[in-house]
């Protein structure tokens, strides 16, 4: 047990409102000074672990540990944490310098020293002078910005983000994106960002936990998450996948066997895998780990024949839907555009081969 | 006439009707002050001849002048008291699980539907029972119970639009309740309390019923003017009261519609990012 690897401790913890499990025995630990998102769909209890975390809800059941102090019944003004609000919370009544030194209150500065302070805030949230202008006249970045130097200008231990980034349109979020994360390996403070938009949580994390219904699915980097998830609820929710049905033939020195509907035999990486013959279960695959080409691979391995369904461009890449034999709904396979390459050629109706590599393949059992 | 919208295109009728509506609210009204000027006793047409006589009898009254200060010591009292229960009570319903939450906000309620004389009666049957003496204190009583209501209505919505996440950000950085409350809750409410301070005046400065039960031997304003209109000779005194009320209740109203402008930055920034 290491302090830092273990800075927020969330031990078997539970929030029921009503008969209803918001967060259903959850364990996760999160390092210091690491940027950690809480990733899943609305009401999977992302935002009601957040609310533990900041004191605004307490738990059924279980134990949260900050920086190894236990936090029940501390409420949120004696809490080393600050929160960034979905909607900002932006006072309205107080203009962006009061805002910002809000929280200073308890600290007794003198004034020149509140206003260096808060000065220093709204040059790290890159808005500086405008500590004068009233919070009606905030563009939504600015709001953002404001809330996060209201929230910082406090040092909190651990920075919580509920959706900050939500509210944003899609440009000015990318830009927010690359800031929150330069700013936060600046700083060193650990952060747990809550989002639905798993790009984001790509994009911004050190390591993402993956909810639904009240549990964690998974916790792992961004790519271990991408690459081997461990069921087929985070294969599913995270990016896009064919799900092929199969029937496992043999399971031996961690290599499975198994037929499948739609790419005949196939061999999958399964170490440690319990899958035994008989077993029906379910290959994985992601887009962009199948190829296409126009004519038959020289192996005979590993490929099928089908013809094209639909395609859809998506300006950096074009994803080609394949009918193939033994399977109802399509093959997605995704061709990354490369200037003109054979990818764009295909048309509809044509005859193409899915080809891919054994390591590309994800085995899940049934659930 | 591409200029304005369908939507927004100018409708004739609406606005003869419109102006009839106006009238009809206003032109009774305005005979107050007209006959307050007639040197007459008579209210009656024709006008006889200007006079300001009326008014300037009006600082000789000392009765009325009692009566005055009476209505507005009962109206500044009750209004604060009744605002205060009001904040109470708003902040309770909007803002924490309250067992029987809509009973308990009907029965709050209650009083704007039972007629004024039902209350006054049984609030003289009550007083009198305890043994306390009719007086101002008890028209104030009385006026609290009817104003409460109106300073919740007022209230709850101001408390309702006021985003609970405000109140979180404030503990959040570091407030406990008491701080939260002073800093952030009372500065969004204060328009909605300013309101209230002003509808429960109003309402109790113009009451007569329960004004009327309650009553000892200090008359309120209402009471004064009911018991003048016994005498002919005072009536135009009493239309020059009356035109003196309405001027000052029109910058009362004034008043408070440009607070709650001045106020609406409560709301504002809810609506950019819903």
């Amino acid at each position: 047990m290491n302090g830092n690897d273990n800075y927020i401790v969330i031990d078997k913890v539970a929030k029921h409102f009503g008969p209803v499990r918001a967060v259903d025995e959850v364990d996760i630990s999160v390092r210091a000074g690491e940027f950690f998102s809480l990733l899943g769909a609305s009401g999977c209890g992302k935002t009601t672990l957040l609310r533990m975390l900041a004191g605004f809800e307490a738990p059924t059941s279980g134990e949260i540990y900050i920086d190894q102090v236990a936090t029940a019944g501390v409420p949120p003004h004696r809490r080393p944490t600050n929160m960034v609000f979905q909607n900002y919370a932006i006072f309205p009544h107080l203009n962006v310098r009061r805002n910002i030194a809000y929280g200073l209150r308890e600290e007794r500065l003198a004034k020149d020293e509140t206003r260096r302070r808060v000065d220093e805030a709204l040059e790290l949230v890159k808005l500086p002078g405008l500590g004068d202008r009233s919070a009606n006249e905030l563009s939504g970045g600015q709001r953002q910005r404001v809330a996060l130097a209201r929230a910082l200008i406090k040092r909190p231990k651990v920075l919580l983000l509920d959706e900050p980034l939500g509210a944003l349109d899609k440009k000015l979020r990318e830009e927010m994106q690359l800031e929150l994360r330069a700013l936060q390996q600046s700083l060193g403070i650990t952060f747990v960002f809550v989002t639905h938009d798993q790009e984001e949580a790509m994009t911004l994390s050190d390591r993402i936990a993956i909810m639904s219904q009240g549990k964690v699915l998974q916790i792992d980097t961004p790519s271990k998450i991408y690459n081997s998830p461990v069921n087929i609820e985070v294969a599913d929710f995270i990016g896009q996948m064919n799900f092929i049905d199969a029937e496992v033939l043999d399971n031996k020195s961690g290599r499975i066997t198994v037929n499948t509907a739609g790419l005949g035999k196939v061999t999958v990486p399964g170490k440690g895998n319990a899958a035994r013959q008989g077993d029906s279960s379910i290959v994985a695959v992601r887009p962009e780990r199948l190829f296409l080409s126009a004519k038959a691979p020289e192996k005979k391995a590993n490929c099928v024949q089908g013809t094209i369904k639909t395609t859809a461009y998506l300006g950096d890449r074009s994803h080609f839907y394949v009918d193939v034999e033994g399977r109802e709904k399509p093959v997605a396979v995704a061709a990354q555009e490369a200037g003109g390459n054979e990818a764009q050629s295909f048309e509809l109706g044509s005859k193409v081969w899915i080809s891919w590599q054994d390591e590309s393949l994800l085995h899940f059992a049934r659930d | 006439m591409s200029d304005v919208s369908y939507i927004k295109r100018p409708n004739r009728p609406l606005h003869v009707y419109a102006l009839s509506y106006l009238a009809f609210l206003y032109i009774p009204v305005l005979f107050l002050p007209l006959f307050s000027f007639n040197d007459s006793i008579y209210i009656s047409f024709p006008l006889k001849g200007f006079t300001t006589n009326w008014y300037a009898s009006m600082a000789s009254d000392e009765p009325m002048h009692a009566a005055l200060i009476n209505s507005l010591k009962v109206g500044a009292v009750a209004s604060v008291i009744a605002t205060l229960l009001g904040i109470l009570g708003a902040k309770a319903v909007t803002r924490y699980k309250i067992f029987g939450q809509r009973t308990v906000v009907s029965t709050i309620m209650l009083p704007l539907v039972i007629p004024g004389i039902v209350m006054g009666v049984a609030l003289l049957i009550l007083l009198s029972r305890i043994g306390i003496n009719l007086s101002l204190v008890t028209i104030t009583l009385g006026h609290i119970l009817i104003c409460v209501p109106f300073s919740m209505a007022t209230l709850m919505a101001r408390f309702e639009g006021l985003d609970s996440s405000m109140e979180e950000a404030a503990a959040d950085l570091g407030d406990n309740a008491w701080w939260v409350f002073w800093r952030v809750t009372f500065p969004m409410v204060f328009p909605g309390i300013l309101a209230s301070l002003l509808l429960c005046f109003t309402i109790s400065f113009d009451e007569f019923i329960m004004a009327f039960f309650l009553s000892g031997t200090d008359p309120t304003l209402p009471i004064y003017i009911y018991s003048q209109l016994r005498f002919p000779q005072k009536l135009p005194g009493v239309l020059a009261l009356g035109a003196c009320i309405l001027v000052v209740s029109f910058f009362v109203v004034f008043f408070s519609q440009w607070l709650q402008r001045q106020g609406e930055f409560g709301a504002a920034g809810k609506g950019d990012h819903a």
